[in-house]
């Protein structure tokens, strides 16, 4: 099967980061040093380029803040096709280049839903020319996101498909879902599935003492469990690869847990969503805060951020879910799920830093190396000769979510007027930069 | 036929039905494609009528539409003089519902001499085998057997090769669901021949290596070096069930066209048992092409089912005494 291709996207002369920290969880790097960037790729790395710039390279003082390699965001929707009025392509693009993310996989639930060959080529060409960033496509498992016929998953990974996915729904139909696995392993593809189950999930927040109070119909832990559950047996059977798109709950990681120590080839996804909030921050009916899976209990985020440091969840996504003001401006049960969230992703994530939940690199090992990993991607490592993608940030820097000056359509951020701590100076993909930071907020 | 090779059937063939090709010695396979062998030779030599079951009734008892095996057997059958009834059960009494074993016993106290039956389910030839006192011989149950299928496509094998032992046959596509596919892998083995199973895992059944057989879900690897390439008939309405996304994606990666047979061996002959998909399990070019022996087939499907009524019939009453 191709690999997805990954071509610098131009040439240019020698760029040099020094006088930064260097962070590259895939080979444990932490460390003062510099980085040189020629071609689009990276040609020499370390504390010998802390200080030294070579000569007739462009020099970027980083001034002892981070560089490390770009984010890959394995989990993004998108507005096209069928829905430019909440997001493009170039849009996204520019809210993931200012969140320090230089790949973007987009899901399949748009109008057409991606599960043919030529929506795949479609999403490539509008990406090659109006993206600032890396995009990557996964494909529908299942004609039209129905649940009930497999797609071409020979011919959608052939065509550049870099996993399979059933977008924000389930499968129900088990010998489906068996089937996709088993047929997915003859071309190692990777099934990534929303684990829900829609009988036991038809409530708009979590199940609970807060859904009570608000005379909300909640959804309980185990309408996500029970999927995962049925799932994991199935990737038994079949060996296939399998992902869970995003859990939400102690009881999942419990699933996935033991289903690793099978040695069964399984992973897991969280939102950084939920590993930030909960669910008292739906507070007065805040639609913001309404999602899928829905924001769980206190104790379920600090199980997720601890299951993120010690690596029993392998990836952070932001999930970005760009919804217009007519799906939020509704009463909370009518209300879209979703929240935008490329743009603070990073500094979402930093929050968990501060707090001392979770070490840097355990972090960017989350938001890096493990999805790179995991969707055969060469990117998400500071080497030589890896592509250049890379975000230079300053965990320190306070700063106040303004969502109107987010660059996403959809203004649909849980963050807005939150305070941070930490922002994004400058993102490079391919030895391109596609975003810098002028010191003041745009206006 | 002599007496004296009536008494050499009841010795090497001792077999009253032919439900199954598993278990089947290499001996008594030999000896029926012994005589088909001479079958095939005397119906493109002479093709006059032989008096072998002169006077004796056979059934062709269909409960599933055919319209190629049915006229097979037809054909054989009257080649060798039998009186021959075709009894289409879809749009018979079954339909009314009555049940099989009913048919079974309504049919029995016709006493008829040999009942050819295809059923739709697996085991129904052999539940009705129980309930009759005439031989009966599969043509087809389920996704279970269809052996006089795999003795008519090694008969072409060994016309053709010589031989079949030693050789490499690669059975590719619609595994799980083909009766053709599971006789052949038994007949295969017994005569010593190596047999690989290729096609996507969602048509593969459950632990196929215990089959006696190597098993590619790229057919592009395991075509390669193969002395026979038999393709199996993809049957469409899998496709609703999703065990395969669509027949471009099949065709894609399991069809064989002329890039994948470049693969085996520049003398390889290409096998299908009919009725064929053009385009979906088999390029046309290559359905039609000159390695192709797909019409051969069909031709030694008479000649078999003559060899298989013979040896059957040895055990008919009033014909085995004689010989004894």
């Amino acid at each position: 099967m191709r690999k997805p291709i990954e071509k610098p996207k131009s040439l240019g002369t020698a760029t040099v980061f020094i006088n930064a920290r260097l962070i590259d969880p895939a080979s444990n790097r932490d460390e003062p040093g510099g980085l040189l960037v020629k071609d689009g790729l990276i040609t020499d790395l370390g504390s010998h380029l802390r200080r030294n710039a070579p000569e007739g390279a462009n020099v970027i003082d980083c001034k002892g803040n981070v560089l490390a390699p770009g984010l890959i965001d394995a989990q993004v929707f998108t507005g096209e096709p069928g829905y430019e009025h909440r997001e493009t392509l170039k849009t996204a693009s520019h809210a993931a280049a200012a969140g320090g993310v230089t790949t973007i996989v987009v899901m399949p639930d748009t109008n057409p839903v991606i599960d043919q060959v030529a929506l795949v080529d479609f999403i490539q060409r509008r990406a090659r020319d109006n993206a600032l960033v890396h995009v990557q496509t996964m494909a529908a498992m299942t004609k039209g996101l129905q649940g009930e016929e497999m797609t071409e998953i020979g011919l959608l990974k052939r065509a550049g498909a870099i996993g399979f996915s059933n977008g924000k729904s389930s499968v129900v139909n088990t010998r489906v879902m068996r089937n996709v696995l088993s047929y997915a392993k003859d071309f190692n593809a990777l099934v990534v599935h929303h684990t829900e189950d829609p009988y036991l999930s038809s409530g708009s927040m979590n199940s609970g003492e807060v859904a009570s109070r608000l005379g909300l119909p909640g959804i309980s832990k185990i309408a996500e469990t029970i999927m995962l559950e049925r799932d994991v047996r199935l990737v038994e059977m079949t060996g296939g690869r399998y992902h869970a798109a995003t859990i939400s709950c102690q009881e999942s990681i419990d699933v996935i847990k033991n289903a690793k120590a099978k040695k069964l080839p399984v992973s897991c996804g969280v939102s950084i969503n939920h590993l930030t909030l909960n669910e008292n921050d739906i507070g007065p009916y805040r639609t913001f805060f309404k999602m899928r899976p829905p924001l769980r209990k206190e104790e379920d985020r600090v199980a997720m951020v601890q299951a993120v440091a010690n690596g029993d969840i392998d990836v952070i996504v932001s999930s970005h879910d760009p919804q217009d003001a007519d799906t939020k401006r509704r009463p909370f049960a009518e209300a879209a799920d979703g929240a935008v969230g490329l743009e603070t992703l990073l500094s979402a994530a930093l929050r968990l830093v501060h707090s001392g939940d979770i070490t840097l690199s355990a972090m960017l090992k989350a938001l890096t190396i493990n999805p790179a990993r995991l969707l055969g991607l060469h990117s998400g490592r500071l080497a030589k000769g890896a592509i250049a993608d890379l975000v230079l940030f300053d965990p320190g820097e306070p700063w106040v979510v303004n969502k109107d000056l987010l660059r996403s359509r959809s203004k649909n951020t849980p963050f807005d007027e939150a305070k941070m701590q930490g922002r994004v100076l400058r993102t490079m993909v391919a030895g391109q930069t596609v975003y810098e930071y002028a010191g003041v907020e745009r206006t | 036929m002599t007496s004296k090779s009536n008494t050499n059937a009841l010795k090497v063939f001792p077999r009253r039905h032919l439900l199954t090709c598993e278990g089947l010695s290499a001996n008594e396979i030999n000896f029926l494609l012994d005589l088909a062998d001479r079958n095939a030779d005397h119906i493109r030599n002479n093709g006059r009528k032989r008096d072998v079951l002169e006077g004796r009734t056979i059934i062709n008892l269909f409960f599933e539409s055919s319209t190629r095996t049915q006229a097979s057997f037809e054909m054989a059958g009257k080649r060798l003089s039998a009186d021959v009834m075709n009894m289409n059960v879809a749009t018979s009494s079954v339909t009314k519902g009555e049940t099989l074993i009913d048919t079974a016993v309504t049919l029995n106290a016709m006493r008829p001499d040999i009942i050819v039956v295809r059923h739709h389910a697996a085991g129904a030839v052999e539940l009705l085998s129980q309930k009759v006192d005439c031989s009966v011989i599969n043509a087809g149950d389920g996704a279970h057997q269809h052996p006089t299928q795999a003795l008519l496509d090694a008969l072409t094998i060994r016309r053709a090769k010589g031989r079949i032992a030693g050789l490499t046959v690669a059975i590719c596509g619609d595994i799980v669901h083909s009766r053709v596919a599971r006789s052949n892998i038994n007949v295969l083995n017994a005569l010593g021949a190596r047999v690989r199973l290729i096609g996507p895992t969602t048509l593969l059944p459950s632990s196929p290596e215990r089959l006696g057989c190597e098993v590619f879900t790229d057919m592009w690897k395991g075509i390669e070096g193969v002395d026979i390439v038999m393709m199996l008939r993809l049957q469409r309405e899998r496709m609703d069930a999703s065990y395969v996304p669509s027949t471009r994606e099949f065709f894609h990666f399991f069809g064989l066209d002329h890039e994948k047979l470049a693969r085996a061996k520049p003398d390889a002959l290409v096998m299908h048992p009919g009725p064929m998909n053009r385009g979906v399990e088999i390029a046309s070019t290559v359905a039609d092409h000159s390695k192709s022996v797909i019409r051969e087939q069909v031709e030694m499907g008479v000649a078999v089912r003559m060899a298989v009524l013979e040896a059957l019939s040895a055990h008919l009453p009033g014909f085995a005494e004689d010989a004894r």
